[in-house]
């Protein structure tokens, strides 16, 4: 099975052999439907698990009746949760029933000239696949493999490579989402923000979300926070183009133009300095670069900011003078996904260094410091040190960058003059790159040039037509998988047990890098065969086990003297270079960048053209949950929000469909248009995740549009690589649609 | 600026974006509920002027017709039903708020009753019919002594059925086009109005077709009058109301409203009768058979157009 | 006699649909049906907007056309108001589902007409109904109005709030906290 492939063709449907039509069951005739029926609740059982769906992971039960799903809900012990999931978790029996799911290892064939998949045994997908690294290895060096990944099974295969030699590894949470806020933080603050976040929503006061939509993006926790927050009468300062649900919740919305909000920040600042609203005690203890930073925003005022933002200079002072009212108990939010227009490391920043002039970092309402849990692990030989990493691929740029860049990966595998290698192989892991990645014809090309692509994934998600081998893993619902670990207001561990057995051919991801491991003679760095065993392992080492915790599911690892606030007056050393927090950034200015935000202009749409903003929806997780059968009806298509002066110049109704068109031509598929008061007039918006074009996904498959198709430009955060991908404008073409 | 969505959730099929409970059952059931009511209430009437020599079709031969009519009617139900199985509920309890309810016992009375109505005028017309069989000979000995209360009951029992039609339409009050007390009116005029049109069809006695004739053209004055007064109440009413009644001015249901039901199936007819009072000579099958067609097609619109009508997220997601 | 009603903190609901896939699960609703849905009202023009987000679902009103006009009495008044349809006394003849205002029935493909129940086989014992007890915001209360010391009746004397249509006359037990 190693013949050389031609130019590599996504295969749409499952070719040569893949067994009778799956018929979707029908879920409802397997119940009873009678009342009384419902009424014996009490005879369920449950397994406990920590929800998979996004990052939060939050710990639940997963209840059975009779050995069928029946609901999954939270853990009450659970802080992430506070026993209580959201849509996403709730609907998550619906990724187990998904009738699409992978089911068998597919490998790469070419029957008749065309190129198919044909099911194959574990073995011999293996087999092929580590037959292949070897190659490669031999050929170019273990360095030129890399691993994309996302989702709790990832660590097994970084452990994997790691001692394959290799540490390109990355996860496109990083230089797609939220690596500029890392960085910002660590600059500003010598310390990151954090997964989950370390807002004190709770306490807080005062709120400033800049294109932060919490209440659409449903990070549990934050949610759960921020409804309690506002319920209090905290206030909330809403910056967006767009009214989201947390702008109707907020006392003041700002519709600032998209692509000033530097401009906002640095004008904030100004007030608050030249206003002397500050927090003085605290930035004269904690702080240095203050006088410098008062000099560098002196031009930035009210009415310098107006016309740039088209937010007026009186609420521009009102909304500082509001938080400054707050504070310490008021948050400027760093948001998550900050990867905007390409400055986005100095624009968080200039966020961090307001939180730092009104005292809210170590402070209570602002940001606290997380507890932290330390789970040994057991010990494994050392990891063989790689000669090369990504970071030579781009040399003398992106000199921040803490974390693998997937774009710089993906830029990476693409054979250039000058670069002497390019990475040769690619193991994808739970993330759906085609829709991940910005410039997805990029994407292609790169995966073109690959001797081999693995796609690990649980659904025919686009990736997997593109891939030489496809392994099927079972859901979260089937499978243990390492201890969550989660920092926080008390730092906790979650075990993930599984309520059903794998279903189909498909098998947890630590067996399949444990089988790889052995064909590749690297089985000591997994020396546990059952996953369970190495869990009681760590669990045994904090004073627990495996039987308490499936009896339990979550343990709380209470430290009682661990501080989350500063103490008044407490001498504090931040992890910066200074050991203070630094309004003005030596290590920014020691690598040639702005050790002060400035603002620059960002390009601005040409006539007729409107900025392509995206965002989430709460009942989903990007692309992952458009299938799932349970969470596909409360939500089956995206929509684009178009302003409705806009629409009526264009004489588009609410609810027509229309295709759009970016600068560079690409089209996307028709989307229904919705017509609103609710977003400005120079840019439009719509969910993240729609708009799948593989056939095997029953469900999303044409349905509504591909925002990613459109995103074809990025501007690249120079600092650390950031993809900045709202610098994409779009019209509108009518009659195609 | 006022914007609605249903964001998440609903969308049930047969609810959303309009509701599609009932379909063709329903109104054939009613255009034959009206019928049978208008033809059992002029056969009742004639029989007890006792001139039922006089008019033979309206007394003897229509009612022949009402029992394998309701039973017509009655399957039609059964198949809108649809949890069948359990269709035999509806007969163990009479429950008074519910039309459905009382209706479904006025037709159970109603059933039997036409059948025995109409044993004596089959006998009559087929002396052999059924001649050995002991029931048959007995029911029909009943039907001929019991004739006079039988057709007094008739008389009550058909206004109810023809109401009862436009009534259960209109206790649905969820439904705003049904929100009316006209309707109940409406449907028992309309029905008696087919009823004078079937018999007219079936005569062949020429005196007999004149007087129904005359019937009819009262009958349905009475039905522009009421029409016209229905929509009048909508437009006064509330925004639901108006909102409903827009659906006739205006929206999808004007052109075909006004000109199959209102024009073809009441004004042309009244013109016709009109003008073969006065002494034209007009096939008299023409207008009957418009005045058929309007009925059936009223049902139709009416039973469709209610569904479209309501009170929350209107022609909404 | 207990008389159980909701109520839902607009201020609090995101419109996160989490109440509709919760009671889907916890109630077996087949897929394609729902028993509550989200509904998001937004009044006034750039850059003045309102937005209102509810979660709807049957009302369970005192004065249920529904049950008034059930010819089997499968459509009744249960313990606390709650509105019921005993699924073997149904025949589907789908009178309800043209009565309710708020066009909360569906009907089931099993072939009987269903709806919210206020989930009374977790009400009966003690706990709140499925929606309720998954929100993530806490916006959703449940309790008895019967009992004023309970969550639900201090929100109603304490909270502007309003129910929906209720012109319609049914006398609906389903609020919202403004």
């Amino acid at each position: 099975m190693n013949s050389k492939m031609k130019r590599r063709e996504f295969i749409k449907i499952a070719g040569a052999g893949t067994g009778a039509m799956v018929v979707a069951p029908k879920l409802y005739a397997e119940f009873g439907k009678k009342d009384e029926e419902l009424l014996e609740s009490g005879s369920a059982e449950r397994t406990p698990t920590y929800c998979e769906i996004c990052f939060w992971k939050c710990a639940g039960w997963v209840y059975k009746k009779d050995g069928k799903p029946w609901k999954i809900v939270g853990n009450e012990d659970d802080p992430n949760s506070r026993g209580r999931f959201c849509p996403r978790g709730t609907g998550g029996i619906g990724a187990y029933t998904d009738p699409d799911r992978l089911k068998k290892p597919l490998l790469r064939v070419e029957k008749n000239g065309k190129q198919v998949f044909k099911e194959v045994s574990w073995d011999e997908a293996l087999n092929f696949i580590a037959d292949k690294l070897r190659d490669i290895a031999q050929k170019h060096g273990p360095e030129c493999v890399a691993l994309f990944s996302h989702g709790s099974g990832g660590s097994y295969f970084k452990n994997l490579l790691a001692a394959f030699g290799t540490k390109n590894v990355a996860a496109p949470s990083y230089a797609q989402c939220r690596g500029p806020r890392e960085e910002a933080y660590l600059l500003t603050f010598g310390d990151g923000v954090g997964s989950p976040e370390r807002t004190d929503i709770v306490n807080s006061k005062c709120l400033v979300l800049l294109g932060s939509h919490i209440g659409e993006n449903m990070h549990n926790g934050q949610v759960q926070e921020f409804s309690q927050a506002v319920a209090n009468g905290a206030t909330v300062i809403t910056v967006d183009p767009r009214f989201s649900t947390a702008a109707s919740k907020s006392k003041y919305w700002l519709p600032i133009k998209p692509g000033t909000d530097l401009a906002l920040l640095l004008a904030w600042i100004h007030v608050i300095i030249y206003e002397e609203l500050y927090d003085k005690d605290y930035v004269k203890k904690y702080t240095i670069g203050f006088e410098q930073l008062k000099q560098a925003v002196k031009h930035n005022t009210p009415e310098w900011a107006y016309p740039i933002t088209t937010i007026k200079p009186h609420i521009i002072r009102q909304t500082a003078r509001e938080m400054a009212m707050h504070a310490p108990a008021t948050i400027v939010h760093p948001g998550r996904h900050v990867t905007w227009y390409g400055d986005d490391t100095q624009r968080v920043r200039a966020g961090a260094i307001l939180n730092a002039l009104l005292g809210s970092w170590g402070r209570r309402g602002g940001f606290y410091f997380p507890a932290k849990a330390h789970v040994p692990k057991p010990p494994i030989p050392k990891y063989p040190k790689p000669r090369r990493d990504w970071r030579k691929a781009f040399p003398d740029q992106f000199p921040l960058a803490n974390l693998a860049l997937s774009s710089g990966i993906c830029d990476a595998t693409i054979p250039s003059a000058e670069r002497n290698c390019s990475f040769k192989a690619w193991i994808v892991y739970g993330t759906n790159l085609i829709q991940t990645l910005p410039q997805p014809q990029k994407t292609l090309e790169a995966i073109q040039n690959l001797e081999l692509l693995v796609a690990i994934d649980i659904l025919p998600a686009e990736i997997t037509g593109w891939a030489d081998v496809v392994l099927p893993e079972c859901t979260y619902l089937e499978r243990y998988d390492d201890l969550r670990i989660s920092p926080g207001r008390v730092a906790s561990v979650a075990l993930r047990a599984p309520a059903f057995k794998p279903k189909y051919d498909s098998k947890p991801a630590y067996w399949i890098a444990r089988e790889l491991a052995k064909r590749l003679g690297l089985e000591k760095y997994f020396p546990y065969e059952k996953i369970e065993d190495y869990l009681d392992y760590r669990l045994k080492a904090i004073g627990s086990s495996l039987e308490e915790m499936k009896k339990i599911g979550v343990k709380l690892i209470e430290n009682p003297e661990h501080r989350f606030y500063l103490e008044e007056g407490e001498d504090y050393e931040f992890g910066t270079p200074s050991g203070k927090i630094e309004l003005y950034s030596t290590t920014l200015a020691d690598y040639g960048f702005d050790p002060i935000p400035r603002y620059t202009h960002h390009e601005e749409p040409p006539d007729g053209y409107y900025r392509l903003l995206y965002g989430r929806a709460p009942m989903h997780s990007f692309g992952r949950t458009i299938n799932n059968p349970n969470l596909s009806q409360l939500m089956k298509e995206n929509e684009v929000w178009i302003n409705r002066k806009v629409a009526e110049q264009w004489g588009i109704k609410n609810g027509e469909y229309i295709v759009l068109e970016n600068q560079d031509g690409i089209r996307s598929r028709p989307i229904k248009a919705k017509v609103t008061e609710r977003i400005r007039h120079d840019a439009v918006f719509m969910v993240h995740g729609f708009g799948h074009s593989d056939k095997r996904l029953h469900r999303a498959y044409h349905r509504g549009a591909d925002d990613q198709k459109l995103i074809s430009r990025v501007k690249l955060d120079p600092i650390m690589g950031g993809t900045g991908m709202r610098v994409n404008f779009v019209t509108f073409r009518k009659e195609e649609a | 600026m006022k914007e609605i969505q249903i964001t998440s959730g609903r969308m049930n099929p047969g609810i959303d974006p309009v509701l599609h409970a009932w379909g063709w059952e329903i109104p054939l059931y009613l255009f034959i509920g009206g019928l049978v009511a208008g033809i059992l209430f002029f056969s009742a009437l004639f029989y007890l002027r006792n001139e039922g020599e006089k008019y033979k079709a309206a007394v003897k031969i229509a009612p022949l017709f009402a029992p394998p009519l309701l039973a017509i009617g009655l399957f039609a139900l059964f198949l809108d039903l649809s949890h069948k199985l359990y269709f035999w509920r509806l007969y163990t309890t009479i429950r008074l708020e519910s039309p459905m309810s009382w209706g479904a016992w006025t037709l159970m009375l109603v059933f039997p009753l036409s059948v025995l109505w109409a044993l004596p005028f089959l006998r009559e017309l087929y002396p052999g019919f059924l001649k050995n069989c002991k029931l048959a000979n007995l029911l029909t000995e009943w039907a001929q002594k019991f004739a006079k209360p039988i057709a007094w009951a008739f008389i009550f029992l058909s206004i109810i059925l023809g109401m009862y039609t436009g009534i259960l339409l209109s206790a649905f009050n969820a439904r705003p086009f049904w929100n009316t007390s006209i309707l109940g009116p409406l449907f028992l005029v309309s029905g008696f109005s087919t009823g004078t049109a079937f018999i007219i069809l079936l005569s062949k006695d020429h005196h007999e077709r004149q007087l129904f004739s005359k019937i009819d053209m009262g009958l349905i004055a009475t039905e522009i009058f009421l029409i016209i007064h229905m929509f009048m109440g909508f437009l006064a009413s509330t925004q639901v109301h108006e909102d409903a009644a827009k659906l006739f001015l205006g929206g999808p249901y004007t052109a075909i409203f006004w000109t199959f039901v209102f024009t073809l199936g009441l004004v042309v007819p009244l013109i016709v009768e009109l003008m073969e009072w006065r002494g034209r000579k007009i096939p008299i099958a023409i207008p009957a058979l418009l005045v058929l067609m309007g009925g059936i097609i009223l049902r139709f619109i009416v039973v469709d157009a209610g569904q479209s009508s309501r009170w929350l997220y209107r022609f909404m997601k | 006699m207990p008389r159980y009603a909701m109520a839902i903190d607009t201020k609090r609901c995101v419109g996160c649909a989490d109440c509709v896939v919760a009671c889907q699960t916890e109630n077996n609703v087949p897929l394609g049906y729902c028993r509550d849905w989200i509904v998001q009202e937004m009044t006034g023009s750039f850059p003045d907007l309102f937005l209102e987000i509810r979660s709807e679902r049957c009302n369970h009103c005192e004065d249920a056309p529904c049950v008034r006009t059930c010819p089997t009495g499968a459509s009744h008044i249960a313990e606390g108001g709650i509105v019921l349809v005993t699924h073997e006394e149904c025949i589907g003849c789908k009178a309800c589902i043209s009565s309710c205002p708020y066009d909360a029935r569906y009907v089931h493909p099993e072939g009987y007409v269903d709806k919210c129940t206020f989930c009374i086989h977790r009400v009966r014992e003690g706990e709140n109904p499925a929606c309720v007890s998954v929100c993530p915001t806490h916006a959703m209360i449940f309790g008895d109005l019967e009992d004023e010391n309970s969550e639900i009746s201090i929100a109603l004397r304490t909270r502007k709030h309003k129910a929906l249509i209720p012109e319609a006359g049914t006398k609906p037990h389903v609020y919202y906290l403004l």
